[in-house]
Order: C-alpha cells, then sequence, then structure tokens
C-alpha cells in the first residue's frame, strides 16, 4: 500500500522531526496539528502511532496544535483528520520504526530484516538485543524528510489500530477541569465582550457610570472603536457589571435583521452572482417521457455548543500567546498577527479543549477578543468568556440554501437528464478565507481589518454549497447550477457537512419522489441506479436492518436514504422509523457505513450516531430567527434542540472492508438523516415536506395541501 | 458588599467573602476551585452547571451563594469513586463532555431515590440537560448501567 502521493499533511510537514521526537528514556514525543474537538481525534492517533511505532500508547505524550511545536494540519475539518492527518502519522511512525531497525542492524552488524520491536525496545529472535528507541535516538537524523514509502504494518498485524480504546481524554471530564474555560492563572483578568448585534452596526451610546457601579467599583471598560469590554479580577461583578453595560448600550445601523429573511427562500431574492455550471456526462438523446422537478429548503441554523467560546490571551514583552478552542491555530495566529499588526513571530496560538465544536464557531472570534483585551493590558492574562446570547446569536451560522431539481424521465422512471440548482451565501468565513482576517471584533476596531471579497470553498477544497451536488447514482447526465449568493443577511460559514447537508436532503429526498413517480419502492429504485458495490453494500445492509420490505410496526412509517459525503469520504445507508401526529418524533434509526478500515470503531460510532443525533435536531427543531434588527433565538427557549426524551434508538453497523484506506466519517450522517425523515415523514403523511424544518405548521400545511 | 460565608461542599467546609448576588457557581469555580461544575447559558436552560443542594439538583448558574450557606452542596468532584463516573467510563458515554458534570448530578439524585429507574425515569431526570453532541443513548445506557451497580453491590 505504498500511496502514489505524500498525505497533503505530511507534504506541508515533511521533516520526521515535525511530527516525532525522543526526549526522553521511555517517552516518544508525537504532534498533531489535528486538535480533538470532542470526536475523539486524539485517541485515535494515538492508537495509529502506538501500532506503526510498536510502543505502548502509555508512552506517547502527545502534542496537539501548539503553533510552536506541532506541523501547521491547518484547520480540523471537513472529516479529514484520520483520512489525511492519520495517515500522513502512521506513515511517518512506520519509517522511524524503520529507521530504528536499520540502526539497530548497523550497530549490531546484522539485517534489520531480523529485528523487530516490542514496545520501543529491539528484538532478535525473541531476545532482548540490550537496545532501544531511546539509545538508538542520537544515531538517527529526523530532521530528513519522510519519504512517505516506508512498509505499513500488514492488516492481519495490527493489534491497536481496529480496536475500540478508549477516550484518553473522557476521565478527564468526569470531574475534572480539562476545558480551556478552567485555566485559571493568578492575577487574571475576567471579561465579557459587548458584540455588535449586526454586521456594520456602530457603538452610538454605553452606560460607563452605570456600568462601573455595577461592578461595585472592581471593574473597568476597555473600549476599541465599536468593540467594549468590561474586566476585573472578579468573574461575578464583571459579568453583573456586562449585563448594565449590554442593557443599556445602544447600536446605531447596520444590516438589519428582519422576520421575514430568516426564511431560506427569500435568498430567491436576493442579488446572485453570475451562474457557474457544470455538466457531467451529456443528456441522452432519447426524449424524456415525463417531467420532476422540485425545490426544497434549509435555514440559517446555529452550531449551539453546550459551552460558550472562550479564551485567553497574554501579552508580555512583545509577543502575544492564545490559548484558544480554534479549529485552526495557524491559520488564526496569521489572521490574529494581520488584525493587531503584530509579527507572525511573535504570536503561539495554543489549542485547548473547549465544548463541542461542530465546524467554525464562535471560538477564533473569542480569541480575538482576548487578543485585543491582552494587548490592552501588558502583563496580565485576560480570559474572555462569550455569553449564551452570543454564542447562538453572533457566532457565524451554518448557511441557509435553497436546492431545486429537475429531471427527464424515460418510460421505466429512470432520469435522462438531470439539473441541481443551488442558492446559497458562504459556507466558509474562517480566519485567512480568501486573505480575509475574517475575525468578529477586528472588524470593529478604530482600525479595522475590511472583509475579503465574497466567495465560496472551492470544489479542489471539498466545494461549499456545492458539496456532494453530485451524485454517485448511474445517470447519463448531471448538470450542476451553483448561484452564489454574496451578501447574505447575516454571517455564515463552515458548519458540520457544509453544502452537504441541504444538497443530500434534497437529493435523496428528490429519489424518493422519482420512485414514487415509477411506481417503485424507494430502496429497490435507489438499486437500480447504483452499480457502485461499496455503495450498494450498504444500501443492501441498512435495508436488512430495519426489515424495509416488510411493513413497519402500526403507526409508524419509514424512509430511508443513502450518500457518500464528498463522493469521496465514507459511504453511509440509514433508514428511520417516524410517528407523525402533531409533530414529529423520530423513534428508530438504522445505519451502515462503510469507512474502510476503522481505527477506533467505538469512536466511529459515536460519531456517526451522534450525527444522527444533531441532524435529528437540525431537521425537526432548529431554525435561527431574526426580530426587530437582530438574531432573535439567542436563548435555548428560543433556539430549541433536541432534548433527551426526542432522541431515536440507533443501531449501526461499520461493514467495510478494512484492506481498504481509512475513509472520514465525522460528517457522513448529517444529510442523509434529514432525508430519511423527511422520507418516512412522506410515507406517513402521503404528502411531502420539503422545508426545513419539519415543524408543526409545515404538517398542517403540507396535509390542507395533499 | 461581600459578606462572610460558610459553605460545605464535597463534605469540607470553608469560609468564604462572597456578595450577596454572587451566583454559586462562580464562587465554586473562583473561590474554591471546584471547577467540574460548568457554564453553559446561566438562564437555567441547559444544566451544564446542575449540583446538589441538600441532594436536590439545582442550577448554580443563577443560585445565590449566599442561599447555600450552612446546606450540603455536591459538585461532580466528588463522584470520582462513585459507580456513576465507571459507568459513564464502561460506556464511553460523551463526546465533548461538557454537558457531563451537571448530568452525573441529576443521575446521582435519580439514584439516590430510585433503585431501579425505568428508561423513561431516567430520561425525565436528565430532561433539564442539553447534549450537543448526540451522546444521549450512551449516557442514558451509562446511568442504567450505575443503577444495576449499586444495586449489585447493595445485594
Amino acid at each position: 500500500m505504498i500511496p502514489n502521493a505524500l498525505p497533503g499533511s505530511l507534504a506541508d510537514n515533511p521533516r520526521l522531526d515535525q511530527w516525532i521526537g525522543f526526549p526522553e528514556a521511555g517517552r516518544v514525543a508525537v504532534r498533531t496539528g489535528k486538535v480533538e474537538l470532542g470526536q475523539g481525534i486524539l485517541t485515535a492517533l494515538t492508537q495509529i502511532a502506538a501500532e506503526e511505532l510498536e510502543i505502548a500508547p502509555e508512552r506517547i505524550a502527545l502534542a496537539s496544535g501548539d503553533t510552536r511545536q506541532t506541523p501547521n494540519e491547518g484547520f480540523t475539518a471537513g472529516s479529514l483528520s484520520i483520512q489525511v492527518g492519520g495517515a500522513a502519522l502512521r506513515l511517518v511512525c512506520a519509517e522511524v520504526r524503520a529507521l530504528m531497525l536499520e540502526a539497530a542492524a548497523a550497530r549490531l552488524g546484522g539485517a534489520a530484516r531480523d529485528l523487530e520491536v516490542r514496545d520501543g525496545r529491539i528484538v532478535a529472535g525473541g531476545q532482548d538485543t540490550g537496545l532501544d528507541y531511546w539509545a538508538l535516538a542520537p544515531d538517527l537524523d529526523l530532521t530528513r524528510a519522510a519519504s512517505g514509502t516506508a512498509a505499513l504494518k500488514a492488516g492481519a498485524d495490527l493489534r491497536r489500530i481496529g480496536t475500540s480504546a478508549p477516550r484518553i481524554d473522557l476521565p478527564e471530564k468526569l470531574g475534572g477541569a480539562p476545558f480551556i474555560h478552567d485555566i485559571a492563572v493568578a492575577g487574571m483578568l475576567h471579561a465579557r465582550v459587548l458584540h455588535r448585534p449586526r454586521t456594520g452596526a456602530r457603538l452610538a451610546e454605553i452606560d460607563a457610570e452605570a456600568t462601573l457601579k455595577a461592578g461595585r467599583g472592581t471593574v473597568h471598560l476597555h473600549r476599541n472603536g465599536d468593540v467594549v469590554a468590561v474586566l476585573g479580577e472578579d468573574e461575578a461583578r464583571v459579568q453583573t457589571a456586562f449585563e448594565t453595560l449590554r442593557a443599556r448600550a445602544r447600536f446605531e445601523g447596520g444590516v438589519r435583521l428582519e422576520t421575514p429573511e430568516a426564511d431560506a427562500l427569500t435568498l430567491l431574492e436576493l442579488e446572485s452572482a453570475p451562474a457557474e455550471i457544470q455538466e457531467r456526462g451529456a443528456r441522452p438523446a432519447e426524449q424524456s417521457i415525463s417531467r420532476l422537478s422540485s425545490t426544497y429548503s434549509k435555514p440559517f441554523i446555529a452550531h449551539g455548543s453546550i459551552g460558550p467560546s472562550c479564551a485567553l490571551a497574554v501579552f508580555d514583552q512583545g509577543r502575544l500567546t492564545v490559548w484558544t478552542h480554534s479549529q485552526g491555530v495557524f491559520p488564526l495566529r496569521a489572521a490574529l498577527a494581520r488584525a493587531l499588526g503584530l509579527d507572525v513571530n511573535d504570536v503561539q496560538v495554543l489549542h485547548h479543549q473547549g465544548a463541542g465544536c461542530y465546524g467554525h464557531n464562535g471560538a477564533d472570534d473569542a480569541a480575538c477578543d482576548a487578543a485585543i483585551l491582552a494587548l490592552a493590558h501588558p502583563g496580565r492574562a485576560v480570559r474572555v468568556l462569550w455569553t449564551r446570547e452570543d454564542e447562538l446569536g453572533v457566532s457565524p451560522f451554518g448557511a441557509p440554501m435553497v436546492v431545486r431539481l429537475e429531471a427527464g424521465l424515460d418510460a421505466g422512471g429512470r432520469p435522462l437528464d438531470w439539473t441541481i440548482e443551488i442558492w446559497s451565501p458562504t459556507h466558509v468565513s474562517r480566519p485567512g478565507a480568501r486573505g480575509g482576517v475574517n475575525l468578529l471584533s477586528a472588524e470593529a476596531l478604530d482600525t479595522p481589518s475590511l472583509p475579503p471579497p465574497p466567495g465560496d470553498l472551492p470544489d479542489a477544497a471539498g466545494g461549499g454549497a456545492t458539496r456532494n451536488a453530485f451524485v454517485l447514482y448511474d445517470l447519463p447526465h448531471q448538470r450542476r447550477v451553483h448561484h452564489f449568493i454574496p451578501h447574505a443577511p447575516a454571517r455564515t460559514s463552515s458548519m458540520r457537512g457544509l453544502g452537504a447537508f441541504a444538497n443530500v436532503f434534497a437529493l435523496e429526498s428528490f429519489m424518493d419522489e422519482l420512485a414514487e413517480a415509477a411506481g417503485m419502492d424507494p430502496v429497490t429504485y435507489r438499486l437500480s441506479l447504483m452499480s457502485d458495490p461499496r455503495a450498494r453494500a450498504v444500501i443492501e445492509e441498512a435495508a436488512g436492518m430495519c426489515d424495509w420490505h416488510n411493513p413497519p410496526p402500526e403507526g409508524r412509517a419509514r424512509g430511508f436514504a443513502f450518500s457518500r459525503y464528498k463522493n469521496s469520504a465514507a459511504y453511509l445507508a440509514m433508514a428511520v422509523e417516524v410517528s407523525v401526529d402533531e409533530e414529529v418524533s423520530v423513534t428508530r434509526a438504522w445505519c451502515a457505513v462503510d469507512g474502510g478500515l476503522v481505527i477506533n470503531p467505538d469512536g466511529a460510532v459515536n460519531q456517526i450516531e451522534g450525527g444522527v443525533i444533531q441532524a435529528v435536531s437540525w431537521t425537526l427543531k432548529e431554525q435561527v430567527m431574526f426580530a426587530d434588527g437582530a438574531v432573535s433565538s439567542n436563548t435555548w427557549e428560543t433556539y430549541p434542540i433536541l432534548r433527551f426524551a426526542q432522541v431515536p434508538q440507533i443501531e449501526t453497523r461499520l461493514i467495510g472492508d478494512p484492506s481498504h484506506p481509512p475513509l472520514g466519517m465525522g460528517e457522513v450522517s448529517q444529510g442523509p438523516t434529514a432525508a430519511a425523515i423527511a422520507n418516512g415523514v412522506a410515507a406517513a403523511l402521503g404528502a411531502r415536506l420539503r422545508h426545513l424544518p419539519l415543524t408543526r405548521a409545515r404538517i398542517m400545511q403540507a396535509l390542507l395541501e395533499a | 458588599m461581600a459578606r462572610e460565608i460558610t459553605l460545605t461542599v464535597n463534605g469540607a467546609t470553608s469560609a468564604v467573602a462572597v456578595d450577596e448576588d454572587a451566583p454559586l457557581l462562580h464562587v465554586l469555580r473562583n473561590q474554591l476551585d471546584l471547577r467540574a461544575s460548568r457554564y453553559g447559558c446561566g438562564q437555567e436552560q441547559c444544566g451544564a452547571c446542575m449540583v446538589l443542594l441538600d441532594g436536590r439538583p439545582i442550577y448554580a448558574c443563577s443560585h445565590l451563594a449566599v442561599d447555600a450557606a450552612g446546606r450540603k452542596v455536591e459538585t461532580a468532584e466528588s463522584l470520582m469513586d462513585h459507580p456513576l463516573r465507571a459507568a459513564f467510563l464502561a460506556e464511553q458515554a460523551g463526546q465533548c463532555g461538557y454537558c457531563l458534570s451537571g448530568i452525573l448530578l441529576s443521575a446521582k439524585a435519580l439514584l439516590e431515590r430510585t433503585r431501579a429507574p425505568s428508561r423513561a425515569e431516567i430520561v425525565a431526570a436528565l430532561d433539564p440537560h442539553l447534549c450537543r453532541c448526540g451522546a444521549h443513548e450512551r449516557i442514558i445506557r451509562a446511568v442504567a448501567r450505575a443503577a444495576a451497580d449499586l444495586r449489585e453491590r447493595a445485594e
């Protein structure tokens, strides 16, 4: 299994010592640019390193996301951490093991092939040679570039990869203080930052006197442009003072957010860039005998992390140090340096775990807030904690989308021509995107950073709105029309699945509509259009798991969906069981997934099933609302998410062939879940809901129109 | 202004000076260095800050520290050797883990009043809590496992 090209992470960080070091006897330093977001990546990477180095995982000191010492692997995003980051680490570790065996052979005067490693010790013919990694390390030049051609351990020899090693971070999360929120430094200033309620608004008035009084004389204000913060050593007083500041501050102007704009269909009325059109295949000469078209939509949705964004920063002797739960410490470092006029070499950004991260949330913006305040308070540690209202109200949102599908069909109901038309604002406003700083408060300073030109993530990077717009089905022709909306009313960026969520929801809903038009069972119809054996296998497995071809229990209906995330990550087919009265309940779900070699099966299942549950919430309940110029859905009361009583029971089977390379699984279940639910609801009601979320009002409307 | 009170947290009694309007959560985290209780919303809507006061779950983000004076406070730090923590590890019940401290305490309150809780009783006890990662089923399984472990120990 020698790769033709190095994994991107290794091409970008080729030196072995960027990844591995032997700083002290018995310990191995392993460095990764990927960071823990709650997905369990550090556990899986530890398994990979321990496997290929042939050492006990306890020997590994894993450093993650530190601009001073780890490789730059960009963002921890796109379900690429195992597929690319893990592949790079595995090659590096295999190469270091091979180099160690060569060095041992040179010392012992034998052949490397006659030696093996057992927990870092070199063994020959079952006998310990007295040599180990730490004795041999001085013989190795780890500054050399990885060849990328080291032989990986054979599948039959894997002992750690493929096992459900327990999460290394979980014990500390049960009764400990592992989060960035928990860092405490002597003399630390607590800060709360007042953010503009909408893009471009100006801070017209604050009541400094009342704010300071509310803080009982122990807080102070810092203002720079339209950014104002309360700081002090007593967090409770800072919070009290901030509430006064917020209640009495007045903003003027900016892009007002009005109620109707929360409806994704208003995207159709906004200015759009010239349509970008791509075609695959060609329209057959055969005339279609019928046509079908449908339009679907998905609103703005919020990340809704349970812990509000938090950051810590210190500016001391011209050097800025920032602790953040960002997905990308290197891009954030570059953006902070630019925004604040610092040399990038004078800025260090370190990852520290936050609450669950599902994309570009407020983490980077909070880091910028802390950096701004640290610069104004040299020598003091400043801790910024966002409010719940800002977490739900001024963080970037998942982008709203409208998706229109049209197909011309032959006599058997098979598509001849096929068009997907997409309207969407951007799915990427991360730090550094399109050359922009892209940090919330940086745009509101006296010397502001200007937003970059509008644009979306290109197809070469996985696509934003166009992600998963082409389908894997055997269609003679597919046409994709992308209407990019350059100016949405609210800021949008990457959220789990990006455009794939709305596209797969639309495409797999449409597949059911086509099956119905053809008078065919939805699973049978999908299989009739699918020749990819791995796709067929997951579809057949999921159908079997839920006993698809027999009717569901009384009062329940089933829906089905399939997708391969990005058409390049893992394959997933799933069914859900729903009941519909005034509201939709998802009672059960069955997932069949082919992710090739799975590093940690329990971790993979946790990601897949967590994704299903989160997508049930998006599908049934979630929509950002606007009123009176601002986001009005900025509490859990006004932005409700799925609760314990509403969670389906889920069964997941991983059916991939472990001889295939690992495929990303972190976002694989988002889109199919929405489509499977919509298909189940259509089966239950005899009427189809095409606009998310699938609320009571929409059910009533669909029934009236049916 | 600040007032001296006596707080008994996880069996240890300390004197702390707190403002009349200081939330218990900030006092636990910043003055007593008990940081397992998390700030989530400050509005009694997510449950991340849940602690036990005289055995009953309360939202520490809004409950005043002065009202906890002289009463028994329990936080997740007290559960290091509790079957609940072992059960959450056994079930790998969590993803990011931010919601777990509060959930552990609501679960402890449940198990102290219900020896063999049904699934519906577990779900009802956890209703004040939000989990965004989707670890709900694992969490429900972990609470059921801890209940079974406790019953086994009692026999």
